[in-house]
């Protein structure tokens, strides 16, 4: 069995106390940041990212990576927490969770919505790392038959299923793409060693750095437009949280959601544009569609299913998303830019050749992922009370540090205050684009495949000698542009718009 | 014709000179090329015409479409903007200095009662004295211990002219 042996292989690397360690440090940092309100995952790693860094260079990328993953899944579950108590999703993929979860801490089962979650994203992601090892290797080999017209076909529709899942207008999150893909050329081209964009300025010419831009436009924007808030949505339910565990009854409820959200979100997670937000909102839609027992609350006023199934779908995505990024090098949504972000700062490329070239490393991560996971159930279940007493330190106190860590963070990256200076432009950008309604998840996405997409783009065009057909005539590619094509269409049929719009309205 | 959306017509124009400028410049200071032997110029100029055309698009729309809220833009949060971001400046002059303006680094301690001051101006109901003391008290000293003990953070952390090392 080819499958067990790589698990083993795998838990050889991340079962070691050290890399344990380092799993349980990065899972509880994560849910230390994540939970703060108004801070989603893509914020928490970007801010935790420079931590990893500082681990000993004798332990290796493998040990970085594994942190990194804990981190992940402590910014991923410490979102929720805050989206259940507070009623603040810090990423999209946890706005369904508002709905019912909020209404569960306001009957004072705040407990057993967030036991849920904890449960049902710990199933979700089980299946998913036992998909990630069963999938990864063959998917690896149909890698080697891309093309570089399919690896730009295919980032395209990565592209396109980015805009698809932006809350706000399809032209501005088109646009942003390009914008960030535009941000991603300002450096050294590659090709003719030509600085481009830089302004003679000698610190631009490896590119900006893209902890800067997320923390800037991630970080800062979303903490300036805290501030300019009123206090009126930091409600916080604490005092009521008694109760830590589902009922019998609730469990019962609570299995199919988690098992019909984890199947749904494996799929969905697969696909390139961000699965795990898609999986999160059908998977919602798909309970509210499925006939109340007798007795059971409606969704949305408080219904444990409302909670299970779309975090398990969510998590169920979030791990099988990893396929394509391992597998192909791209990534599928803007957390998992990040991850390359952070896989290529420890000089790793992700992509096929990982798995060939460094075993250790890419099963040792697998596992980890999962560890990741137990590590969350286990600490955080018990641990629950203590994130939401963290909810109670007054905003006042948060947020200095949050700047502190964030200006520490970027100015460790290169040990330059160049990026801090990066960081306070791109913090600007970042609060104007959320006056003007741009989401900035797509900007970022951009930004890490705007290189990537030149260069393949560049050699694709260059074998066919010009020929712009070459993406429709190979058929592998003209398959996943007419994907990102149907996905564009089905955005703009007037149904789904509608239902669109509905998901993403805050009550 | 009036202005529908104020968000709109703002983001859109932003997105225009943005993909102008890229544009401009790259058809102006590198070689374009063609499709098939691209030049340094060729992929950024044609994403700045689009990204041109887009906002074009948006403009367009935000003329003419009847936006329910009337898209308008609010007021800019001048206060909170202006203290986090200058905090965060603040932060990195006195840490690493301005050879610029002659200013040695001045150390991480100093930098985070900077930092802290400023961020907690940004909130008119935030700042006392003793807040801000206590606050960039415990942060200097975590800061310290995990930073610079624990994780062995390369930076300055007293004013260049204290000589502690």
């Amino acid at each position: 069995m080819d499958l067990l042996a790589n698990l083993a292989t795998g838990f050889a690397v991340a079962g070691t106390p050290i890399n344990l360690l380092y799993a349980l440090i990065g899972c509880l940092l994560g849910t230390l940041i994540g939970v703060l309100p108004g801070i989603g995952p893509v914020a928490t790693i970007a801010m935790l990212l420079p931590a990893t860094y500082a681990l000993p260079y004798a332990t290796g990328p493998v040990s970085s990576l594994i942190m990194l993953a804990g981190i992940y899944y402590g910014a991923q579950y410490g979102g929720s927490t805050t989206a259940i108590l507070v009623n603040l999703p810090g990423e999209s993929s946890s706005v369904v969770t508002t709905l019912d979860g909020y209404q569960m801490a306001r009957q004072g089962r705040a407990g057993p919505a967030l036991a849920a979650a904890g449960l049902g994203s710990f199933f979700a992601g089980c299946v998913g790392t036992l998909l990630i090892a069963a999938f990864a290797a063959p998917l690896t080999e149909v890698a080697f038959a891309f093309g570089p017209a399919e690896y730009c076909a295919l980032m395209v529709v990565g592209l396109v299923g980015a805009v698809v899942l932006a809350s706000g207008s399809l032209l501005k999150a088109i646009a942003m793409i390009i914008l960030g893909l535009l941000l991603g050329l300002i450096g050294t081209d590659v090709n003719s060693g030509m600085a481009r964009f830089t302004f003679d300025t000698p610190e631009l010419t490896d590119g900006i750095g893209f902890v800067a831009v997320a923390m800037g436009v991630f970080g800062y924007g979303e903490i300036i437009s805290n501030l300019a808030k009123s206090d009126l949505e930091r409600e916080v339910f604490t005092a009521r949280v008694q109760g830590l565990f589902p009922t019998r009854e609730d469990f019962k409820n609570m299995m199919p959601a988690v098992l019909r959200g984890t199947a749904l979100g494996s799929v969905l997670g697969i696909l390139p544009g961000g699965g795990a937000v898609l999986a999160s909102f059908a998977s919602y839609t798909i309970e509210k569609k499925i006939k109340l027992k007798a007795g059971e609350v409606p969704l949305g006023q408080g219904n444990i299913r409302g909670v299970a199934a779309p975090e398990s779908a969510n998590n169920a995505g979030a791990q099988t998303s990893f396929i394509p990024l391992l597998t192909l090098g791209i990534p599928p949504n803007a957390v998992m830019a990040l991850m390359v972000g952070a896989m290529t700062i420890h000089n790793i490329q992700p992509g096929p050749q990982v798995m060939t070239v460094n075993p250790e490393l890419f099963w040792g991560l697998i596992v980890s992922m999962w560890i990741g996971n137990l590590m969350l159930v286990i600490l955080n279940l018990p641990m629950i009370g203590i994130w939401i007493k963290l909810l109670t330190v007054p905003y006042h106190y948060l947020f200095p540090a949050i700047v502190l860590f964030c200006a520490i963070g970027v100015y460790t990256t290169n040990n330059s205050t160049f990026d801090i200076w990066m960081v306070a432009l791109f913090g600007l950008a970042g609060y104007l684009f959320t006056k003007l309604g741009c989401e900035p998840a797509p900007l970022l996405l951009g930004f890490i495949l705007g290189p990537m997409m030149e260069e393949y783009l560049k050699r694709a065009l260059k074998l066919a000698r010009g020929d712009w057909s070459v993406f429709i005539t190979r058929p592998l590619s003209a398959a996943l542009l007419a994907l990102a094509v149907a996905l564009l269409l089905l955005v703009l049929l007037p149904a789904i718009k509608s239902k669109r719009k509905e998901a993403f309205v805050e009550d | 014709m009036s202005i529908k959306s104020q968000k709109d017509f703002a983001s859109g124009l932003m997105f225009t000179v943005t993909g102008a400028a890229f544009a401009w410049n790259s058809a102006t200071g590198y070689t374009v090329g063609t499709a098939g032997q691209m030049g340094p110029g060729y992929f950024p100029m044609v994403l700045g015409l689009v990204l041109v055309m887009l906002g074009g698009f948006i403009m367009f729309f935000s003329l003419v479409v009847e936006t329910p809220d009337g898209g308008v833009i609010g007021e800019l949060a001048w206060r909170p903007l202006f203290c986090i971001l200058g905090a965060n400046i603040l932060f990195g002059l006195l840490l690493g200095g301005l050879s610029l303006i002659g200013l040695p680094p001045m150390g991480l301690m100093l930098a985070i009662y900077a930092l802290c001051g400023l961020a907690l101006l940004a909130d008119a109901a935030s700042f006392t004295v003793r807040r801000w003391l206590v606050l960039s008290s415990v942060l200097a000293a975590g800061s310290y211990l995990v930073f610079i003990q624990l994780l062995k953070l390369q930076m300055p952390v007293w004013p260049a002219f204290v000589n502690l090392y």
